[in-house]
């Protein structure tokens, strides 16, 4: 039985799995909300590298249909997605001039 | 030095002489009187949309509109015979709330086959009529014919479900949306299934935050750093300008000019967007629509184009994107000073990892500068409401802006003017 929550071929993302495999952009844009800069840019680093063969990798299977571990790679690479604004952007988990407002995403596309 | 020709008049605002080229007045955002008129003038009278016919699928499927601005929810169901009906949510017995789980201010959603109502068991068909009474036989000569629910006028255009609260509404659906919406008719968003819902809560009036997304004049400043500093830099040098508006009877438009992603310097673009060949303005690769190209769309012939924001009386806007995709927007008043904004985004149903990805990241860029335009309005709201300044000028890119608030301040004229007649 695997042990893992990503496929074995993304073994090195493994570390950032169990915070980052999160289901819905609420809890991802939660999770970037409460890292810090230190917590980020090292999953940032990893997975941007990784971006092009992952993306590779999933497109060979039916999105609609993935497994568990193709999920939690498809729900990481989420995750990068929000993180790459605070990296590559603000320098900061927060996004300038929000303070008082919130959007709630209620209802995305199924995976 | 204008970039794109303007019309004969010399700016956009000339071109429709109603609208002036005065400052304007912030009244209509801040008084409390003038709200409680654009409930009765405005929403009571004008068509809403309140959802897509997706959004009802099958016989039986249903969901509320809480409508705090006309102080009613609406239930929205599909019938037995296919028809799309709307009804006041409220019980003909002691006027309970007929569809709600656990909050009663919350909107739900799902299948029923029949509507029954919490308090005493009164059930109605998805028709509205009113099916059984427990005990029935204890009343005196209920004669259930007359205690159907109360039926709201709904109408369907291009898929968009639309209601009006009025006793007869003064104009077909059809004659509201006049032929500038209409062009649309044929666009494709039937296809575009895929959907992503946003809701939030704004500190601010309803038409301002319909402003903000009806210029692009802001968005080099306000949003000046979401994107990188050469880009930023560019597009605050040269300021925006829009190559197309236009104004018809409470509608308007507004098209602009756009980039084509693959043609942009690296350094001109974030590295995200880079590799997933996306961003704001939406996936590289356009959509596999049918055929999006229908009249209506990119009426300004911009090329590369951008995006078409049709922006419909009164709370109501289609934007449509260059690559096959669109986002609603609605902006639901509850006071003076709050809304709830909601905001919709559609998609071709992704075919693989790289076509999803591409959206998520579309989707989290709408989110990065809506953020940044729902908490700036709170501010705008609040210095309003200083009255330091009573009025505000306006420039050519702002020229939906000067038409919305005028439209407004026209309705609510007219209402007061119903009024006196009625009482002279």
């Amino acid at each position: 039985m695997s042990t893992t929550l990503l496929p074995p071929e993304f073994s090195d993302l493994e570390p950032f799995a169990a915070t980052w495999c999160l289901e819905t952009e609420r809890e991802r844009f939660a999770q970037r909300g409460v890292s810090t800069m230190d917590d980020m840019q090292p999953f940032y680093d990893a997975a941007i590298a990784r971006l092009d063969e992952a993306r590779a990798y999933l497109d060979t299977r039916d999105v609609h249909e993935l497994n568990e571990q193709d999920t939690n790679l498809m729900h990481l690479l989420f995750s990068l997605i929000q993180v790459s604004f605070s990296v590559e952007l603000w320098r900061q988990a927060r996004i300038p001039d929000t303070g008082a407002a919130a959007i709630d995403l209620w209802l995305e596309a199924p995976l | 030095m204008a970039r794109y020709a303007k019309p004969a008049e010399g700016s956009w605002t000339e071109h429709y002489p109603d609208l002036g080229t005065g400052p304007i007045p912030t009244e209509d955002s801040i008084s409390p009187e003038f709200f409680e008129l654009e409930r009765e003038a405005i929403f009571k009278k004008a068509w809403l949309n309140v959802g897509r016919v997706e959004e009802v699928p099958r016989t039986g499927a249903f969901f509320t509109k809480e409508l705090v601005v006309a102080n009613t929810s609406v239930i929205i169901v599909r019938g037995s015979d296919g028809e799309i009906r709307a009804f006041h949510n409220i019980c003909r017995h002691r006027g309970n709330k007929l569809a709600w789980t656990d909050y009663p201010g919350e909107e739900i959603r799902g299948n029923c086959r029949k509507f029954t109502c919490k308090y005493h068991m009164w059930s109605y068909e998805l028709d509205g009529s009113l099916s059984n009474v427990p005990q029935e036989s204890e009343f005196f000569d209920l004669d259930k014919d007359a205690y159907g629910l109360i039926p709201v006028h709904c109408d369907v255009w291009a898929g968009f479900i639309f209601i009006n609260l009025a006793e007869e509404p003064e104009q077909s659906l059809t004659d509201f949306l006049g032929p500038m919406v209409l062009e649309l008719s044929e666009y494709p968003f039937g296809e575009m299934t895929e959907r992503y819902a946003y809701r939030a809560e704004v500190g601010a009036n309803w038409k301002l935050f319909m402003d903000a997304f009806q210029e692009f004049y802001h968005a080099p400043y306000l949003h000046g750093g979401q994107t990188p500093s050469k880009f930023t830099h560019m597009i605050q040098e040269y300021g925006f300008e829009a190559p197309f508006y236009k104004i018809e009877g409470p509608h308007r438009v507004v098209s602009t000019g756009g980039v084509r992603g693959e043609e942009q310097p690296i350094d001109m673009i974030k590295p995200i967007e880079a590799k997933l060949r996306s961003g704001l303005f939406g996936p590289w690769e356009h959509s596999t629509a049918e055929d999006v190209s229908v009249p209506g769309v990119n009426p300004g012939n911009a090329d590369p184009w951008g995006l078409d924001s049709y922006n419909l009386w009164p709370n109501f806007v289609i934007l449509i994107w260059a690559g096959g995709w669109y986002l609603t927007y609605h902006y639901w008043p509850t006071s003076v000073n709050t809304h709830v904004f909601e905001a919709n985004i559609y998609f071709v149903p992704a075919k693989n990892a790289t076509e999803r990805l591409a959206h998520e990241l579309a989707c989290v860029s709408f989110k990065e500068y809506g953020l940044q335009d729902a908490n700036t309005l709170e501010a705008t709201q609040k210095m309003l409401e200083s009255k330091v300044i009573t009025e505000y000028v306006l420039n050519d890119q702002e020229v939906l802006v000067r038409h919305l608030h005028k439209e407004a301040r026209d309705h609510v004229r007219a209402y007061r003017s119903e009024l006196e007649g009625a009482t002279s």
